[in-house]
């Protein structure tokens, strides 16, 4: 059965599309046949991230209006086997995306193309192209910074999931919701200069899928187009594994989240 | 850190401060959420109308929807100002 995965954050540049990229990436290295689609209609970028932005030839609203197939649309990874790419159209035309092309695009991806996995790659907002990426979704992916305005457009978002999508329409009740932490740094927490996994846990209230810490290796891998999760001997890209096992369904402790112990003398003189 | 930050007085770290601003904005969020968008005007227009008899501040009135199994429930919370207060009024 195929499975509708929305990666969302409502606010802006928290990683929904670093975290697309690396699920993709990871479902599709453990053998499932998977689908990324960028929603973000008008500001295409999950194409640069995966690094295939030079074979672009047609995009979602293309597949939407008719103007191409979904077959002939899809963007084949060189990387790795079983990973697919539909990019977002760059047309401003906020009306391009429809519930009903929405509806026959994953159809097709389902029916015709045998996909395992589907994930949305929400934009920022709760304007229409959030709200169509999140529509169809089986279980969602909220992205979070620990940082206030994050975590309060992430409760948001989480409001929006419980009623706004087919599956709650429907009267079948909330998709399961999980959270991803990122650009979490143990020390600024161990400072008291950042929210904790804990606070943010606590204040919104949902299953924690993951942590994953500042790193430098996200640029580096946003520079090269090519998905952290490819990075095995990143802290970054092995938070992301972890996250993809968990999300597939192994207890995994959480890595990443505390600082490596200073000994006395770094206690007592260290900066 | 270290050793003489051990000796300074202990200030409240901006972390705790963030978890306390969250949690009363989302809290006050949640209780509006999904409701009728008509519920900040009529909050407005309710305080205006207590205030006509009573001397409150702009945070007395609090309005909440809530839903119990398929039934709406508008609750209304009026703080009004202790006795004495009222007196000099």
């Amino acid at each position: 059965m195929t499975k509708i995965v929305v990666v969302t954050s409502g606010k802006g540049g928290v990683g929904k599309t670093t975290t697309s990229a690396a699920l993709a990436t990871g479902l599709a290295l453990r053998g499932f046949k998977t689908t990324v689609i960028d929603f973000d209609v008008g500001l295409r970028n999950l194409d640069l991230i995966m690094g295939c932005e030079r074979r672009v030839v047609y995009d979602l609203v293309n597949v939407i209006s008719g103007d191409a197939n979904i077959k002939q649309a899809l963007i084949k990874d060189k990387k790795v086997d079983n990973l697919f790419i539909l990019p977002a159209s760059q047309t401003r035309d906020k009306d391009a995306l429809t519930t009903e092309g929405v509806e026959g695009v994953l159809n097709a991806l389902r029916d015709d193309m045998k996909m395992d996995y589907i994930i949305c790659d929400s934009p920022a907002g709760i304007e229409k192209g959030a709200l169509m990426a999140a529509y169809f979704a089986d279980e969602a992916v909220v992205v979070t910074n620990p940082e206030v305005s994050s975590v309060r457009d992430s409760d948001r978002i989480i409001g929006i999931l419980a009623s706004k999508t087919r599956h709650a329409e429907q009267g079948e009740g909330d998709i399961p919701a999980r959270l991803l932490l990122t650009r979490y740094s143990p020390e600024r927490v161990e400072n008291g200069q950042m929210l904790s996994v804990e606070d943010v846990q606590e204040i919104l209230a949902i299953e924690l899928l993951g942590v994953i810490p500042e790193s430098q290796a996200v640029l580096n891998a946003s520079n090269a187009g090519s998905p952290v999760i490819l990075d095995i001997d990143s802290d970054a890209g092995q938070a992301y594994s972890d996250a993809v096992a968990r999300f597939l369904g192994d207890q995994l402790p959480h890595r990443f989240v505390n600082v490596n112990k200073k000994g006395l003398f770094g206690r007592l003189f260290g900066g | 850190m270290s050793i003489f930050s051990y000796l300074l007085p202990k200030k409240q770290s901006s972390a705790s401060v963030a978890k306390e601003r969250l949690q009363i904005i989302v809290a006050r969020e949640r209780s509006t959420r999904g409701g009728p968008d008509y519920l900040p005007q009529l909050q407005q227009e309710l305080l205006m109308v207590v205030r006509k008899y009573v001397p409150v501040g702009e945070d007395a009135v609090n309005v909440q929807v809530d839903r119990e199994s398929g039934c709406e429930i508008l609750e209304l919370n009026i703080t009004l100002p202790e006795e004495e207060a009222q007196q000099q009024y």
